[in-house]
């Protein structure tokens, strides 16, 4: 994988986010000409025209019609331009995306990660059910329709490489395109103010070839598998996540876990990141979270449980087999 | 002076007044409520931008931990509120009370008493604000979004207690652009006809029609949320429509920007001539130009919105709103530039933020049109290149207008001069660090880096930049704590000033420094838009000029003032 993008509004992987960095080149280079001429005169005028003791009031100059039209007809040339390049740029990079028909994906903001569904997924068994948080896959070299929404409050969806941002609004789904040419990982975030901690609600996007996709995808759509025998912290393990009641508020097939308040975690160690970024997936990092996930997210719905060492050690070792 | 100032019908003669608390209390003269206005805005103005620096600290450093998340969300939601109603129109309202009647002749605003009971209002609004730290500040933004604003996921009484004080400071504000309105219609002098009044004037009185219509939808909005958060309403939840409170919102919102501009622009179109010793380039096209970003204001709110998911259309007739607004705007950036042609420019403190504010705010005009462009919004709405652009509008615009106004007005008010010892170099410190805080903010933006965020991933760039942007804040923050110093010493020690410091040609120049009760014992004859110009120089009056549209394309230049050259 290749290190993030430093300025990825400027740095697109997309061909509906390459016009969008072109226009912004466009109106840059407009808006510091527009800019220097202002300030050059400004400056200009200031040294040329300072008083140096000149006795008596300089010309008393009113005005003239004439060149105030002049720059108002400059400054609307300027804007139409700059209209028509909006206009054309939209249909290039935002085609008027159908509200009807299945979507390629569903993400789902909620306080605060986002859930990714695959309602089209093209392995029958997994049509539908795969549901992963925080990091969303997607195949390269393809348009794919991508619906919004919101589990509460208003978020936004912001991959600034791979697309335009759009907000996820409870009750409303909005619909946008995204696509990435070359596998990779993208970062996004969410863009509109949602609470507590909406400084964690990261995520990435990571495109992979078709093939690698259509596998991850056939991987995902499998239930969880049973603790392998043998390991008594991991049999135990899946034993606490059911009589903590974990499924109430998490998914996890395999074991009749339906929650919906928290993320899908049947495939939980497949991911890179957890709780909207605010930590690498790691065993430790993941101890640290059940041991107290409000003094590593404060705010975060996920009550902090107080687990024993033995405990948390369990319940470790049972969601890193979650592959 | 060469002509003796024609008495005045009306002037009375200045009435002794108590000089204790009782008289701040009590008062209603426009100058005594233009101060309170300034103190009040000038004190919140310490709070907020205590928060902010507070705010700066939390973002030094990637993953800091100096604020919970939930603080830094209060401590953003009072920065911005208390900044735009506690700081920032508080200061306005205290320079157009203070002006308004000086400016067009007037003994005092049309209803002196409802007059301080706005300013009254607008002052137990703040107390109610704060009072919120009672129970739990409000964490919901500024703009407290529904559904976060609602019952479900802002349980704590902070935002019943934001919407009570927003409604006061609503209300209080209404009532004094209402008296502004009256004000400017029955109480100018003999003589002082609209198209003879001071550009300050001019923008303050249509100002006043921006807020009367603007502020009653945020009223209707704030108690539409009330109805939700304390009755179980289903205006913006449960049913409702989370965008509705959008628009309400917003169609004040934006038409809100503009009202906090205008007057600042009064201020700078006021400063830039008198140290440019010339009359504003284009009077007609600036005052002109005023009425249309007043219309246009309206039209324009939806730019905020363009994330929502609107159709094709809406979004484009928004976007060329933003951008037909964006003529008017540059028509007075141009004629202030042209202002300073062939002047005879004189570099006090009051012009050096004059001139910081025509750099600044041309810029943050800019990048606001990148804004009407959509796909770039789509991209870096909600983002710090957001905050930034704002920033430059509202900070390196307005503060830095009210800034020269309070340079140019202080010995008008007080009597005595602002000292420049202190002042240039807390100019210098302020310009500095406001732009070290904010230009890089436009590359964190671009960065990836979205706005009211507590803390941030140590991505390549995000640290270093965050901390410049910090340092930068402090520079700022001692620059503007000079300048508090400089009004404390040159209020007791400054030199004294005299009627009119800066030879400047409009009425409030006219009278004492500071003006007596009733504000002119005489006024002088009005018969152009600058009474002292004509009263100096009998041989050249501005009323005698040929036209006000010369048609040669040549301006108003008299022959033998063709070709002069310092």
């Amino acid at each position: 994988m290749s290190a993030p993008a430093v300025l990825p509004t400027l740095q697109p992987a997309s061909p509906l986010a390459v016009p969008i960095t072109t226009l912004t080149y466009v109106t840059l280079e407009i808006g510091l000409a527009v800019f220097a001429l202002v300030t050059g005169l400004t400056f200009y005028f200031i040294w040329r025209y300072k008083h140096r003791g000149a006795d008596g009031e300089p010309p008393q100059i009113f005005g003239n019609a004439r060149d105030e039209i002049i720059w108002m007809l400059m400054a609307a040339g300027i804007l139409v331009v700059l209209f028509v390049l909006t206009w054309t740029t939209m249909n290039r990079i935002d085609p008027q995306a159908g509200q009807d028909g299945t979507p390629d994906l569903i993400v789902t903001g909620h306080q605060w990660f986002w859930e990714a569904s695959y309602p089209r997924g093209t392995n029958p068994s997994g049509m539908g059910v795969v549901s992963t948080a925080s990091e969303i896959h997607i195949p390269t070299g393809r348009k794919l329709l991508l619906e919004v929404g919101s589990a509460d409050v208003i978020h936004d969806f912001w991959v600034p490489q791979l697309a335009r941002k759009m907000d996820a609004i409870p009750g409303q789904g909005n619909r946008l395109w995204i696509q990435a040419d070359k596998p990779g990982t993208y970062l996004g975030a969410c863009s509109e103010f949602c609470g507590a901690q909406h400084a964690w609600m990261r995520f990435k996007v990571i495109a992979q070839t078709p093939q690698d996709f259509q596998a991850w995808l056939a991987k995902q759509a499998q239930q969880a598998a049973p603790p392998p025998p043998n390991q008594t912290d991991v049999e135990d393990g899946a034993g606490l996540f059911v009589r903590q009641g974990c499924g109430e508020c998490h998914t996890l097939r395999g074991i009749g876990a339906r929650g919906k308040v928290g993320p899908d975690l049947t495939h939980f160690a497949s991911r890179g990141i957890i709780a909207g970024g605010v930590l690498d997936n790691t065993p430790e990092n993941l101890r640290r979270w059940l041991k107290n996930p409000q003094a590593v997210k404060p705010g975060v719905r996920m009550p902090n449980y107080r687990l024993n060492d033995a405990q948390l050690r369990q319940l470790t070792a049972y969601l890193e087999t979650l592959q | 002076m060469t002509t003796a100032p024609v008495p005045v019908e009306t002037a009375s003669a200045p009435i002794s007044r108590p000089r204790n608390l009782t008289r701040w209390l009590s008062t209603t003269d426009h100058k005594d409520i233009g101060m309170m206005y300034l103190a009040l805005g000038a004190l919140f103005f310490l709070i907020g931008g205590v928060e902010v620096l507070i705010m700066r600290l939390q973002l030094a450093r990637p993953g800091n931990t100096l604020l919970e998340a939930t603080t830094y969300n209060e401590f953003f939601t009072l920065h911005g509120t208390t900044m735009i109603f506690l700081a920032v129109m508080p200061m306005l309202l205290g320079f157009s009370n203070y002006l308004l009647p000086l400016q067009i002749g007037a003994k005092d605003m049309a209803f002196p008493r409802l007059n301080a009971f706005g300013f009254w209002l607008t002052a137990f609004g703040g107390i109610v604000l704060y009072l919120s730290l009672l129970e739990g500040p409000p964490d919901a933004g500024w703009f407290a979004y529904a559904p976060l604003s609602e019952r479900p996921f802002s349980s704590s009484l902070g935002t019943d207690f934001w919407a009570a004080a927003l409604l006061m400071m609503g209300m209080g504000t209404t009532l004094t652009a209402l008296n502004i309105i009256i004000t400017t219609v029955r109480y100018r002098a003999v003589g002082m006809g609209l198209w003879k009044m001071p550009l300050f004037s001019w923008m303050v009185f249509v100002n006043s029609f921006i807020i009367a219509f603007a502020l009653p939808s945020l009223s209707a909005a704030l108690i539409m949320l009330e109805v939700d958060r304390a009755l179980g309403g289903r205006f913006f939840q449960g049913g409702g429509s989370p965008v509705l409170w959008q628009h309400y919102f917003w169609l004040f919102g934006h038409p809100e920007v503009y009202i906090m501009v205008l007057p600042a622009w009064g201020i700078i179109s006021e400063v830039i001539p008198v140290f440019s010793r010339k009359p504003i380039f284009g009077y007609e096209f600036v005052a002109g130009s005023t009425v249309a970003i007043a219309v246009l204001s309206f039209a324009v709110y939806a730019h905020h919105m363009f994330a929502v998911g609107f159709a094709r259309p809406v979004n484009l007739a928004f976007a060329a709103s933003t951008m037909l607004i964006a003529i008017p705007t540059g028509i007075k950036v141009t004629n202030w530039v042209a202002t300073l042609w062939k002047g005879s420019i004189r570099m006090t403190v009051p012009m050096m933020y004059a001139i910081a504010f025509i750099v600044q705010f041309t810029f943050g005009g800019i990048t606001g049109v990148s804004f009407a462009v959509l796909p770039i919004d789509w991209q870096l709405t909600d983002s710090y290149y957001v905050v930034a652009h704002f920033h430059y509008v509202l900070m390196g615009g307005t503060l830095f207008a009210l800034l020269s106004g309070l340079h140019f007005y202080f010995p008008k008010m007080t009597g005595r001069m602002l000292s420049e010892g202190f002042g240039k170099p807390a100019f210098w410190m302020i310009t500095l660090g406001f732009n070290g805080v904010f230009l890089v903010q436009h590359a964190l933006g671009m960065m990836g880096m979205p706005r009211r965020v507590y803390t941030y991933p140590d991505l390549p760039g995000w640290g270093a930049l965050n901390m410049f942007s910090t340092v930068s804040a402090f520079v700022l923050g001692l620059g503007l704590v000079l300048t508090l110093i400089n009004i404390v010493i040159s209020w007791r020690m400054g030199r004294i000033a005299g009627d009119n410091p800066w030879q400047a040609w409009t009425l409030e120049w006219a009278t004492t420094s500071p003006p007596p009760r009733g504000n002119f014992v005489r006024l002088p004859p009005i018969k152009s838009s600058r009474p002292l110009w004509d009263l100096a120089h009998p041989e050249d009056p501005d009323h005698q000029r040929p036209t006000r549209h010369d048609q040669q394309g040549k301006g108003h230049i008299r022959p033998e003032e063709k070709g002069h050259e310092q």
